[in-house]
Order: C-alpha cells, then structure tokens, then sequence
C-alpha cells in the first residue's frame, strides 16, 4: 500500500518531466521574475525607503524584500502548473480520464500533479536562495530551511489551485485567478511591513495564505525565528492537508461518474 | 479455472432522474469478441465506463475479470486495456513516449516500456513517426495509437469504445484488420458501435441495445435470420406514382425516403411489382443486415 501510494505519484511527476524535456525554456524563463522584482523594487526602490527596522535591527529594503520574493515564486511556481496546466489536463486534453482507466486512483494523480508543482515551485526558490546569497541578502543559518519552507508553500498553493480550478467552467474564468493572486502578491507584506495596515486590516491580512509564506520566509532569512514560524507552517501543512482532500473528492465527483 | 471476461445481471446505471443503462444481463466467455450494437444513447458507453471501473455502478452485479470493479479496481485495472470514445492521447508527448508514460502507470520499467513501444508502434504501423508530437496525426492514427496505448499492458479484455467512428473507411478498414489480429491471438474484446457492418466484421456474438435495456442477442447471422428475411428489397417511387406495397414479401417497413420490403426473394418480388405495372423509379435488392434487425427491433433506423 505504501509502496503504490509513492510510486504512482512518482510516475505522473515522470510524464510531467518528459513533457516538459522539450519546454525548458519555459521553466527557466519564470526564474527570472523574482529577480526583476528584486533589483527593481528591492534594489532601485530600496534607495528611496532607506533601512528599516526589523526585530530592533536595521536591514536592508533589499534584504526586506527578497525573501517575499521567494515566497511569492513558490507559490507562482506551483499555482501555474495547477491552473492552466491542471485545467487543460483535465477538460481541453482529459489527460486525467487516460490515466484513471490505469491501475492510478485520483489521490495518486493529484499527489503526482502536486508533486511536480512543488518541485517547480521549489527549483524556482532555489535559484533565487543563490541570487540572495550572491548579493548578501542572507543573514542567518536558518536560511538552510528556506529551500523546504518553499516546498511547503508549493504544495498548498498547488492544492488550492487545482482545487479552484475543478470549478473553472472556461479559459475566460482564469481572470479571476489573476484577481486572487496578483493581490495576495501585492498585499501578503510581500512589499512593506504588517504594521502599515490599520489595526483592524491586520488579521484580515494575516488570514491569507501567502502571508504565512512570506513571513515564515523573513524569519529564516533573517534568523528571526521564534514561535510564530512554526504558526505559520503549521497553517500552511493545515491548509495543504485540507485542500487536497477537498480537490480529492472534487475529482472524483468530476471524473468518475 | 479463467474467470469469465464480465458477467453483469441487472445492470443498471441512474444520472439523478435519467436511466442510462436499465437492467442489462452480460456474459463474456474468455477469447470472444463481444459487441453491443445501438444507436446514441442507447446506454453503450455508460455500460463501458462501469466496466473500467470509473464509473460506479447504481444497482445490480457487475464483475469484471472475476473482481468487483468497486473493490478491486486496481487489480482489475491493471489487466484491461481501454480505448475511449473521444481519443485523449496526451499531446504534450511525441508518439513513442506517449506509449512509454503509459506502460510507467502500469509499472512497466523504462526499458521494457521503449520495447514495448516500438512493438506497439510497428504493430500499429506507426513506427515511422514515433518521434512526432500526437498532433500531426490524422484522425484514423490517433486511433491506431489509442489503440496502442492500450495495449502496453498485455490486457487480458480491451474494450473498445465506437473504435472507427468519425475514420475514412480505409482506415477503418486498417483498424479492423489489427483488432482482428488481437483477436486471433485471443484477446477478449468488448466493443461498442452503431455500424453494423463493424459488429459483423468483428463480433462473435452481439447485444443490440436500445434506451438501456438489451432488445436482442446473438450472433450476427443468428440475429439477422432471427428477425428479418434473407433479402431486403428497397424501392422507392416517383411522386405521384406511389403505390402502397403492403402485403408484398413477409414485412414492409415505410422510410422517410423509400419503402423496405422484406422478402427472401428480393429479384422475385420486384418482378412482381413490374408485372403489375408498377415501377419503382428506383430499386435495389440486397442482403439483410443488423440495420433491419434493429429497425425491426425498435422500428428506428440505427443511425440517424
């Protein structure tokens, strides 16, 4: 049983290899937004907003900002696999209907599908962990974690993808994606700090899900580390077991009829 | 002892109000080759679909391969080989790899599975594009290679869903002559269709199906002097000439555009018309076939 339940994942995330043999480009070229952001904002902003304060020490804008950046890479990472990727998969190609007359159950696609969105997510993380060390913007040893915490973001935002995208009825309906995610990239203290918002803005931030990877992500840059990080992967692991139970039962109300 | 291929008694298939497959009694025997003929929606797909264990069943037996498609899915699974109704090949693969990420799901190693594909690809003819992307492919290799596809397994039953529908007939004629190769070497094959000649050139035996239920089984001679003559005449008169034909040969059945007279002396019967003066403008006299077995089932053509 253990055995089946790893390696049918393991083999879905092989079909997603070779397919994607052919577009590396397509791999490699999303790994240079976060560094975009990075010189742009971080770097060019930074100039203007100077140093700011972060548990009593001064840092960097850059510092403040790249890891948000990482955060916000995972999720991207993860979220266009398990959207656009995860939709013609499963309504324009019915990849899914091929695989399921094979001995594959849904959870094994879903956690192979899962799988490789975090892995993608991940190589993204790791690419730009090497651009924030290249430029100093790595302070503490925590930051050997940061790899795995992006794993961790990967994967939730890879099971609340597909589970938002089993309700997709057309291509026209991922424009409200971009509504969701642009905002939480935008908004999730990615950019400036929790105590900006008003009081009462604060917990409303503090609900969604990328805050929790963009702050667990600071303090492990910055070795800021005390019990609110492990708040945050406990809320990221909830939210990860959560929704792929939920896109579970949604696929198989989808596709075992 | 070879478990039985499927046997179902009481089948029945319920989506919310409507009844897709209501009550069917089967009974595969290992080797043959077993097709249920119907029109769109006479319940054939959703009977294909519980066969392959992704859908599940509302009421009555199903076993497929000796197990319970709800219990043993897997298992059974791994020992059929599917080809759906609407080919989803996966298109982001070249051919061959396409036939190798299969036979991964099936647990095949890398290396038995590019021997297993280049097998599949000369079984299918189609080793002179294993390199190609599935979406140059004309409409009658995508299905040579679905077909393909399901076999990286070596399935003990391949079901077959509307194999040639939408192909030219000379790749239907190609696609007949492989199944019919996978036959010879005794594999079960469960087909469905709504051409009567694909059920008389493949199956041994046959279910017609109409609104769910089973209206008649056989084999396709069996059926064929069963239910209808040795010869079908069809006549059609100009307008203004028309002349009821009732009475002449065992059955005649009136069609939008001609009259069918059932008769097992079709050239007897048309000189009889003549000799009496009346003409057909157009006739023809042919063999009977499954068409007027179902038209004299449920009194509808079979396709419409």
């Amino acid at each position: 049983m253990m055995l089946a339940a790893v390696a049918y994942p393991y083999r879905v995330v092989e079909r997603n290899v070779v397919s994607y043999r052919r577009l590396w480009l397509v791999l490699v070229s999303a790994m240079f937004e976060p560094v975009f952001f990075l010189f742009g904002l971080g770097v060019g902003l930074g100039q203007l907003v100077g140093d700011l304060e972060w548990y009593g020490e001064p840092i960097s804008y850059a510092q403040f900002v790249a890891p948000g950046l990482l955060a916000s890479s995972a999720m991207n990472g993860a979220i266009f696999d398990m959207t656009f990727n995860f939709y013609y998969k499963l309504k324009e190609s019915r990849t899914f209907d091929a695989m399921l007359v094979t001995p594959l159950s849904i959870s094994h696609v879903m956690d192979g599908e899962m799988a490789w969105a975090m892995i993608r997510g991940g190589f993204y993380s790791v690419t730009f962990l090497g651009v924030m060390l290249a430029f100093g913007l790595v302070t503490s040893w925590w930051a050997v974690l940061m790899p795995l915490a992006a794993l961790l973001v990967g994967i939730a935002f890879a099971a609340m993808g597909s589970y938002g995208t089993t309700f997709a009825r057309n291509w026209q309906d991922f424009d409200i994606l971009f509504l969701i995610t642009q905002p939480l990239f935008l908004l999730s203290t990615t950019f400036f700090q929790l105590e900006v918002y008003p009081s009462w803005a604060r917990p409303i931030v503090q609900l969604t899900p990328l805050y929790h990877g963009v702050d667990l992500m600071r303090d492990l840059a910055l070795g800021s580390v005390d019990g609110s990080a492990l708040g945050h992967v406990a809320y990221l692991v909830a939210v990860t077991v959560i929704a792929r139970a939920m896109v579970n039962r949604r696929m198989a109300r989808l596709l075992l009829t | 002892m070879i478990p039985k291929p499927v046997v179902a008694s009481d089948l029945t298939k319920r989506f919310d109000s409507f009844t897709a497959v209501n009550g069917i009694d089967l009974e595969l025997e290992p080797g043959e080759s077993f097709a249920m003929l119907g029109p769109n929606g006479a319940g054939k797909s959703s009977t294909m679909k519980m066969i392959s264990t992704v859908s599940p069943v509302t009421s009555g037996e199903l076993k497929v391969l000796g197990g319970d498609p709800q219990a043993d899915g897997p298992a059974i699974r791994a020992r059929l080989g599917v080809v759906p109704q609407e080919d989803n090949l996966d298109e982001a693969l070249t051919l061959r790899e396409n036939l190798m990420v299969y036979a991964r799901y099936f647990g095949l190693s890398w290396s038995a599975a590019g021997r297993k594909a280049d097998e599949l690809l000369g079984f299918t003819r189609l080793e002179d594009r294993a390199k190609d992307q599935v979406v140059s492919l004309s409409g009658g290799m995508k299905r040579r290679l679905t077909i393909a596809r399901a076999l990286v397994n070596e399935p003990d039953l391949v079901l077959l869903d509307e194999p040639t529908t939408g192909l030219d007939p000379q790749a239907r004629h190609l696609l007949w002559e492989r199944l019919y190769q996978l036959k010879e070497r005794g594999v079960t094959l469960l087909l469905t269709t709504h051409y009567m000649d694909e059920a008389e050139q493949l199956a041994d035996r046959l279910v017609v199906m109409d609104q769910g239920k089973i209206v008649a089984e056989g084999s396709p001679a069996n059926l064929i002097t069963q239910h209808v003559t040795k010869e079908v005449l069809e006549v059609r008169f100009a307008s203004g000439h028309e002349f009821d034909v009732t009475g002449l040969g065992l059955r005649t059945e009136p069609l939008a555009d001609r009259t069918l007279i059932y008769t097992d002396d079709g050239e007897g019967t048309l000189a009889k018309l003549v000799n009496d003066g009346h003409t057909p403008a157009s006739s023809l006299v042919r063999r009977a076939s499954l068409e007027d077995v179902f038209l004299a089932l449920t009194g509808r053509t079979l396709v419409e």
